[in-house]
């Protein structure tokens, strides 16, 4: 499964749920202001693990957007829109957390 | 592959419509059908063809209308839930007269129906997306 996250851990816990829910073989893909999740900062921690085994996306239009292209944490892999679809099209059922 | 997206928000408020509208039109680029967009709850705003926004921003509502996504039969496939429409003032002809009220707002490029159809684009697509808040 795909799993995105649209919300950033300091406004909501959306990304909390959504990592105590998923299994072994899904991912992550953070939007919109979920991305802020994917800067180094005090919540980087949470999503370490996942990134190293490369299960971490973020969208790079979002990330370019809120201007912390500079501080995009190791493992974590940037994917356009393009990028996006093909995620959809590799995991299956999309699950949004909002 | 066929591809379906369900929004909940309104245009400008949020950014799910667009963060859609971008992820629809990367697909179709791709090659793949998106076999209808619903929008429930407050994303049944972005059908309004009443909307104007500044001369240097986006146009979501005909952004959408651009895409211009329809079925064998012509028909749009960028529906808009009926109950949600209704309750916010958003009205095609069929529900203006039905409902008394002297005008209607609804794009030509989207259509009213029901929640039915939001179900039955879950069954018949290989992937339902959802964007909202």
């Amino acid at each position: 499964m795909l799993h995105t996250v649209n919300k950033s851990s300091f406004e909501r816990n959306s990304l909390k749920s959504c990592l105590n829910a998923i299994d072994d073989t899904s991912v992550i893909l953070l939007i919109e202001d979920g991305v802020i999740s994917a800067a180094n900062n005090e919540n980087s921690s949470m999503l370490a693990g996942l990134a190293t085994e490369g299960r971490v996306f973020a969208l790079q239009e979002d990330v370019d957007a809120r201007g912390i292209s500079s501080k995009v944490a190791d493992n974590i892999k940037l994917v356009d829109y393009a990028g996006f679809v093909d995620l959809v099209e590799e995991y299956g059922t999309t699950v949004s957390w909002v | 592959m066929k591809i379906s997206i369900q929004i909940n928000e309104g245009p400008y408020q949020h950014q799910a419509s667009d963060t859609a509208y971008q992820f629809a039109k990367a697909a179709i680029a791709k090659g793949h059908e998106i076999f209808r967009v619903f929008f429930y709850h407050d994303g049944v705003d972005n059908a309004s063809r009443f909307t104007i926004p500044p001369q240097d921003d986006r146009n979501v509502v005909n952004n959408w209308a651009s895409l211009d996504i329809k079925n064998a039969e012509g028909e749009p496939e960028l529906v808009v839930c009926v109950a949600a429409a209704l309750r916010r003032g958003m009205l095609d002809e069929g529900e203006a007269g039905k409902n008394g009220i002297d005008g209607n707002n609804i794009h030509p490029a989207f259509r009213i129906s029901g929640l039915g159809q939001l179900i039955e684009a879950g069954i018949q697509s290989d992937r339902l997306v959802v964007f909202g808040d």
